[in-house]
This record gives C-alpha cells, sequence and structure tokens, in this order.
C-alpha cells in the first residue's frame, strides 16, 4: 500500500475531462479531495490523497503524467521558510491537522508535511509571513 | 555577599567572569543555593524576541544638492509615510506605518503585508530604499522635490529608537464571542477557541528584575543584534500594579525606551511583521544583561515559568471597550503546556514571542560577556518603582464646543 499527498495540475485542454475517476476505475485507487480550484489561463488545480497498491499507484501516476497533467508533490508546494520562522508557534492553534506542532522540550515548531492538507490557513496567520505556497 | 559593576567589570576584563542565562540560574540555584550561586555567579543574561509596535528609526539622510527642508514636507521610505518634523534632512519612521495606498481593513481582514518595519527589516539587511519627498521650499533650502535611492551604509546616522519594547508580563487574549477576532495578539477563534500570550516569561528581562534594581537608564544591552541602551522608561509604564509575593507583576506593568545604532544591528533580530487585520509592527530582539551585585538580585533571577503569573483577557469586549475583568490568572508554565482552563473549558495555548530566539539572545549576550566585548554599565538614574506611586491613566476626553 502507498499513501501520498500529491498537486495536480491540468492544463486548459483538459478541465472538462473527467479523469480523476479513472484512477478509481482503472487502478483501483482511492482518492480523497482536499482542494480544487481553477487559476488564472484556466488551469485546474486539484489537491489529492491518493492511496493504493505501489504497483497500481505507479500506474495511476503515469496514466496522469501521459495526459499531461503536472504531478507534484505536496510536501513540496506548502513550505515553511526556515529563515523567515521565529518559532515563535503562534501557527499551531491555526492548523486544523496538527502539521504544525510546537516540540515543548526545544519550543520549536515542527512541519509535519505530510499532516499537511493546504488549507493554507497558517499563510496569513504567521505574523513573519513564514509559509509559503509553491503550487 | 555584595558586588559592584566595577567589580565585574574587571573580571570581563580578564575573562573570568561567570555569565549564565535566565534559564540556566534556575538549576544552579535549585542545586546551590541562593548564598553560594550568588558567590559564584556574576551576570544573568536574560532575552525576548517579540512583537513590539513603539519601534522606529530616525535617519539623517545627508544633505541634497541643492538642499532641501524635509521638515513640514512629507517623506516616504519604499512608499512607507516617514514623520518630516523635524530639522531639514532628519526623518522618522515607524514600525506600525503603512503605505498610503494600502487598503487597509476595508477588504477585512486586511492582509498588511508591508508597513515601516518592513522597511526598517530591509533597510538594516542593507538593501537600497527608495526615498521619495516634497517640500514647500526656503531662500536656504530651495528644492521642492527629491527621488533617490538610499542605503544604511550611506546615511548618516540611522538609530533604533523605540519608545516602548520589552513589557514586563502581557495578558493572555481569548475571545469570549461568537465571531473570529482579528488583533494584535493574533487570530482569535471565537468561543474560547484559543488563548495567545506574548512573553519570554521566566528569560524576559524585566521579569528577571521586577523591581527595576540594576535595570535603569543608561543600561547597555543587545538591541536588534547589536548594542543599545536603555534611554528611559518606556511610555505606559506601570510599575504600581498589583504583584506576586516573588515580586512579579501579574499584568502588563513597567516598560523600556530602547535605543542603539542601527548601523550594527542585524535584520534577522528586527523583523518585520505583519498580523492580518491589525496592521504591521516590527519584532525585536532585546536582551538585558542583570548584574548579580547581591542575593536579592539573585533571587529574582531565579525566577520560573510556574512562579510568574499572566491574566487572561477578553478581546472580544472586555480590552476594546475598556470594561473591567480579567476571566483568571494562569502561569507560564500552564501557558507553555499548550493548554489551559478559562471558564471551565480547556483552551489550546500558543505565543507570539519566540522563546527559542529568546534562548539565543540570551546566549548571545552571555557569550559577548564572556569574551569580553560587552561591559556592563552603571544606570545613571533608576526607573520609576512601585514606590514612585506613577500609574497609567486613561484618556479623559473633554468635549471641544
Amino acid at each position: 500500500m502507498i499513501s501520498k499527498r500529491i498537486v495536480l495540475k491540468f492544463p486548459h485542454r483538459l478541465v472538462d475531462q473527467p479523469i480523476v475517476c479513472n484512477l478509481a476505475k482503472y487502478f483501483d485507487l482511492e482518492f480523497n479531495i482536499l482542494k480544487a480550484y481553477i487559476i488564472p489561463k484556466e488551469e485546474g488545480l486539484l489537491i489529492l490523497g491518493l492511496s493504493g497498491e505501489e504497483e497500481n499507484y505507479n500506474k495511476g501516476i503515469n496514466y496522469l503524467k501521459k495526459l499531461g497533467v503536472i504531478v507534484q508533490s505536496l510536501s513540496q508546494g506548502i513550505i515553511r521558510n526556515s529563515t523567515r520562522c521565529t518559532h515563535c508557534g503562534v501557527c499551531i492553534t491555526v492548523c486544523p491537522t496538527g502539521a504544525l506542532v510546537l516540540d515543548t522540550h526545544t519550543r520549536k515548531v515542527h512541519f509535519y508535511e505530510n499532516k499537511c492538507i493546504a488549507c493554507e490557513l497558517c499563510l496569513p496567520a504567521c505574523p513573519l509571513r513564514a509559509m509559503e505556497v509553491h503550487f | 555577599m555584595t558586588k559592584t559593576i566595577t567589580e565585574i567589570n574587571e573580571k570581563i576584563k580578564k575573562g573570568d567572569v561567570v555569565v549564565v542565562t535566565a534559564e540556566e540560574i534556575i538549576n544552579i540555584v535549585e542545586e546551590k543555593g541562593v548564598e553560594a550561586a550568588a558567590q559564584e555567579i556574576d551576570v544573568v543574561t536574560t532575552g525576548t524576541f517579540g512583537p513590539m509596535c513603539s519601534s522606529g528609526m530616525y535617519i539623517n539622510i545627508g544633505h541634497a544638492k541643492p538642499r532641501i527642508k524635509l521638515g513640514g514636507g512629507t517623506a516616504y521610505l519604499n512608499e512607507v509615510p516617514a514623520y518630516c518634523g523635524f530639522a531639514a534632512v532628519d526623518i522618522y519612521l515607524g514600525c506600525t506605518s503603512l503605505p498610503e495606498d494600502d487598503p487597509r481593513n476595508r477588504v477585512y481582514p486586511g492582509k498588511f503585508e508591508y508597513g515601516g518595519g518592513h522597511v526598517i527589516e530591509e533597510f538594516v539587511a542593507g538593501k537600497d530604499i527608495k526615498l521619495t519627498a516634497t517640500a514647500y521650499g526656503t531662500d536656504c533650502y530651495p528644492r521642492k522635490k527629491l527621488e533617490t535611492w538610499i542605503n544604511i551604509k550611506d546615511v548618516n546616522e540611522a538609530v533604533l529608537f523605540n519608545p516602548r519594547n520589552v513589557y514586563q508580563n502581557y495578558n493572555v487574549a481569548v475571545n469570549l464571542s461568537n465571531k473570529l477576532i482579528y488583533t494584535y495578539m493574533g487570530t482569535l477563534k471565537p468561543g474560547l477557541g484559543n488563548a495567545n500570550y506574548c512573553s519570554a516569561g521566566q528569560l524576559s528581562p524585566l521579569l528577571n528584575d521586577p523591581l527595576y534594581k540594576t535595570i535603569g537608564i543608561g543600561t547597555k544591552i543587545f538591541l536588534g543584534g547589536g548594542v543599545g541602551y536603555v534611554a528611559w522608561q518606556g511610555t505606559q509604564h506601570n510599575p504600581t500594579t498589583k504583584r506576586k509575593d516573588n515580586d512579579t507583576p501579574c499584568v502588563p506593568a513597567g516598560t523600556l525606551a530602547v535605543i542603539g545604532d542601527l548601523k550594527q544591528m542585524k535584520p534577522e533580530w528586527l523583523r518585520g511583521t505583519s498580523f492580518q487585520g491589525y496592521g504591521t509592527t516590527l519584532t525585536v530582539g532585546v536582551g538585558i544583561p542583570i548584574p548579580i551585585l547581591n542575593e536579592e538580585i539573585l533571587r529574582h533571577t531565579a525566577v520560573k515559568d510556574k512562579d510568574i503569573y499572566a491574566s487572561i483577557v477578553d478581546y472580544s469586549e472586555t480590552y476594546p471597550q475598556v470594561k473591567p475583568g480579567v476571566l483568571g490568572e494562569v502561569s507560564y508554565e500552564q501557558l507553555k503546556s499548550g493548554k489551559i482552563v478559562v471558564q471551565g473549558k480547556e483552551v489550546p495555548t500558543a505565543s507570539l514571542s519566540s522563546y527559542a530566539k529568546a534562548v539565543e539572545i540570551a546566549e548571545n549576550l552571555k557569550d559577548w560577556i564572556k569574551q569580553g566585548r560587552f561591559l556592563l554599565t552603571e544606570p545613571v538614574a533608576s526607573l520609576p518603582g512601585p514606590e514612585s506611586g506613577l500609574t497609567f491613566k486613561l484618556l479623559k476626553e473633554r468635549p471641544i464646543e
């Protein structure tokens, strides 16, 4: 089993086609939509939790790539700028999934990318603007 | 046992001074007791790194050819308005100043991505800053317009001068209403959704010298990564508040006005900061050395988070409407545990002030003193203490007929 959070960017020509349902239909993959929107130039952006057997997962990703979908790991999308973060920890009560946690021993903030759902609530809540989106 | 600052400075010069941080002193006192620790330890260093809105810089940009008198005119640094009510080329920029075209809270909640605090951080980092200015023109200062890049290395003076920093304790902010609110204490979720606090607690300078026995006017400090001095008591200095048996106040009390050469400071310790729905500010790093002149001073520096209390205040109604009443007191140990109980409800806590950075500041200052690079100063005058009777007044409004 493999389970990952990914960011998919659909070019203009694919925006009106049913693609994600094929991941379930042909590759036996489970998907959980975390976020979906249309960005300027009519590109579609979809953030998914995707899981299934490793072989099927890889086939599914290849299917997407062949169609022209850009596939990116979510952890490359939401980034903590370590030079701006001061580890104050004001973000920790804003993050709904516990992806931002203050270590009570070191008093430093940890960012667990695998827990991040890209809700982006931390972005305006961080006074130092240390959280960045790179989609 | 008593020591003098002169004796401690001799030890610093010889390289045999014993310096520890306000965090380290806690265990030392627990192990050895106050008497032995006071003999052994010469200096305790403190630190704090939090948003401090009464911060700003003044600069003298140098005279232009032909001359221009900015006094009475206008000046903008990267579109952020600076104050010009001084002599010809002296200007002051406060960290909460905003570009005139910033939408502020017209689009609520405003983002406040760039303001005076951000200009200060970039200026200290050595970036070129765009100065645009207008003047009315005089016989001796004929010019009416100026547009130029300026850089910290080229201006005559660049001085950080903060009328109120280093608050001695602060409120714990909560929201009792049923809507999300945006405050200078961060975003507060409805129905006691979170509680935000802002103090380094046991490392905080004025909580380690609660009666201002050593910190006074002229005290040399770590300021923004460089060297600064205490210039005066800060605005709203309120030494007569309620205190615990260990002399620490349980509400915001003393404050400091601080000053220092911006040219020596570092951008990592002066950070432009944005509070959604509220405005911009500057996160300032301050560290203050406390000379251990006697056992009482040492006892104060050994204060622990569990013995320092802060008051819980509702920021939806009580604070904005200036109503009396706090929702209780909690210790910094409780606040740092990640949750507190308010009105029977468990509330998650978060800090606006960085404890990790406060430790780094106290460590840096410790190293400077150990290396003989930083000598202590004798205050030239004391700050008003609890005996001064000085209190913090609200504005008494008088109608204008």
